[in-house]
């Protein structure tokens, strides 16, 4: 019981992408303080590029995450593109969503199998799930299975799942095999029962949070993570152009990430963001096999990302299925050169943890003046704090250990990347 | 499982770590041989409950940013019998490290930002702080480099 003045302390929060810090300080009874940080050193990636070549930056901008590498890569040749006037052909477009699809299946199962589901079996890691017990056994396997799925989809359509190679301003420099594709779908049709189990799991898990943030996220035809009007939960589409705008920027001191909010208001991105605004458009046997999932949204809990994440991997599967059926392996080759002329791009996608911004000003020399990136996590990290806030205030009575396990599973429920920031968690929290 | 096991920590520095995603892409097709035959004594991406003890061997990704990494990175020597370099950020620096070859106008207008965060002056390789004992390089880690590595040294411990 906590109910004056404490000092509590974690430090290296486990299973999370990266690492950040949490400060709390609790006086009389009171949370007087909550400041959730992002500690990753910086890197300048926007700074290094100056002045180089268009060419090689969608593969130099992949290296400021491994996590979501591929949807900095997508995101960075949309920009060029979008600057200096390429549309890509259809089957780019197929293969980089097969690319992206790979990574979204792959990203989310390591966090829901690997990060999220620990908690819900009160266990240290997903490695010490118990084999004598059938359903830890399933779930341990069903894991690497799903991860594998997601990683071979990606190797194939990409090269390789991280920092992927054959991606290129225009196209792909390798054009994958038909058949190399069609061998992956007796897996992906294998995967469907394996996250359908998953979905049920986070449909019954009874962990809630609402936020009073808005939603913010691309919405669709055809839920492909990679277009879309960019919308909020009101229903009000932004252009691309207002967007760095309208997104207010704030240095922390106490973060090395930038934290942005959307017209000076907490908002959310990310596959709960996306779920509660373009269900709609999931493929439609997604919708008939996740339907009772699908009654959840839309929803302002927070813990019902994870649950969207999971029925975004069934997505990614059917959808992925589908494309591999249309796909023919065309001999399309990449442009020889790049004309450019003083320009700017803007390129937005839904990485998996949300809206993903890259601008860049580029030369007439095809190099970058100026790059400006706003990632997910650093729009959510107001969000995170907020929510950290509101439970601590309201659970001041429970034990330290508690209060430790809640801050970290609020925090694992918005799926922060602190690779685009950090490497551990220190929580200290004084009373 | 009474058998010996390899003891193994993973860590990570200044990076993107692609490497760990490759080392839990690795366990998709491995666990199950590794089971047996690794304890993770330290490896956040996988579990809560890290420890802090003598280890057969580290596997260290990212580049040294920071006094406090510095200090890190010697502790986890002190503890390791073996220390492995991992990837290209913690085997040459880069791209981490790429601020380090900013001109000097540029190396300025980032100072403010490394003097609030107590960053180093100059990111190092792992080398320049600690002995090494291997390297495996790439960017990500190339996967059959790292397989060979950890192969040498469960027959050097003995485990296999």
């Amino acid at each position: 019981m906590h109910t004056t003045n404490a000092d509590i302390s974690i430090e290296e929060l486990s299973k999370i992408e990266g690492a950040a810090s949490c400060e709390m300080k609790i006086r009389d009874g009171k949370l007087t303080e909550c400041h959730f940080g992002i500690d990753e050193m910086r890197r300048f990636f926007t700074t290094a590029i100056r002045g180089k070549p268009v060419t090689g930056v969608p593969g130099a901008v992949a290296r400021i995450c491994g996590t979501c590498s591929n949807a900095h890569l997508l995101c960075s040749l949309k920009t060029i593109e979008s600057a200096i006037g390429i549309t890509p052909t259809s089957q780019t477009m197929i293969l980089r969503q097969l690319l992206n699809f790979g990574l979204i299946i792959r990203d989310h199962a390591l966090h829901l199998y690997v990060f999220v589901l620990p908690d819900l079996f009160n266990r240290d890691s997903i490695l010490a799930f118990d084999e004598q017990n059938p359903q830890e056994h399933q779930l341990l396997h069903d894991c690497f299975d799903m991860k594998e799925a997601g990683n071979k989809l990606s190797i194939i359509a990409g090269g390789r799942s991280v920092h992927a190679p054959t991606p290129r301003i225009g196209g792909f420099s390798k054009i994958p095999k038909k058949e190399d594709l069609a061998a992956l779908i007796p897996k992906l049709e294998s995967s469907r029962e394996k996250i359908i189990r998953l979905i049920g799991i986070f449909l019954k898990s009874d962990l809630k949070l609402e936020t009073d943030a808005s939603f913010l996220a691309l919405v669709n035809h055809d839920f492909s993570f990679l277009d879309g009007v960019l919308t909020t939960s009101g229903g009000t589409a932004i252009n691309p152009a207002d967007v760095m705008v309208r997104l207010e920027r704030t240095q922390l001191s106490y973060s090395q990430a930038s934290s942005y909010k959307l017209d000076g208001k907490i908002h959310m991105v990310g596959a709960l963001a996306r779920l509660n605004l373009n269900r709609a458009a999931l493929h439609p046997n997604t919708k008939h096999d996740a339907a009772e999932a699908l009654s959840a949204f839309p929803s302002k809990n927070i813990f019902h990302n994870n649950l969207a994440q999971a029925i975004e991997i069934l997505h990614a599967i059917d959808a992925s299925i589908d494309l591999i059926h249309h796909y023919e392996a065309l001999d399309e080759k990449i442009p020889e050169s790049i004309k450019t002329e003083e320009s700017v791009g803007i390129g937005i996608i839904e990485a998996p943890r949300g809206i993903l911004f890259h601008r860049y000003e580029i030369t007439p020399d095809a190099t970058i003046r100026k790059a400006k990136i706003i990632v997910p996590t650093g729009q959510n990290q107001a969000g995170i704090e907020a929510a950290i806030r509101d439970w601590v205030q309201n659970n001041l009575d429970k034990s330290e250990e508690e209060i430790k396990k809640n801050v970290e599973m609020i925090v694992r429920a918005y799926d922060p990347c602190m690779s685009c920031a950090s490497h551990f968690l220190k929580l200290k929290v004084e009373r | 499982m009474d058998q010996k096991r390899l003891k193994v920590g993973w860590f990570t520095f200044s990076c993107c770590e692609d490497s760990t995603i490759i080392f839990t892409e690795l366990l998709n097709q491995h666990y199950m041989d590794w089971k047996n035959k690794i304890e993770f004594v330290h490896a956040k991406v996988l579990q809560t409950h890290n420890r802090w003890e003598k280890m057969d061997v580290a596997f260290v990704e990212g580049a040294i940013a920071s006094k406090d990494q510095e200090e890190k990175l010697k502790k986890i020597r002190s503890l390791a019998t073996k220390l492995v370099a991992i990837g290209a950020c913690a085997c040459t620096g880069m791209p981490s490290a790429q601020r380090n070859h900013f001109d000097d106008a540029t190396k300025e207008e980032i100072k403010v930002l490394l003097d609030a965060f107590s960053q180093a002056d100059k990111v190092k390789t792992l080398e320049e702080v600690v002995p090494v004992d291997e390297k495996v390089q790439g960017c990500p880690m190339v996967e059959s480099q790292f397989l060979m590595v950890l192969n040498k040294y469960l027959k050097e411990f003995k485990i296999i």
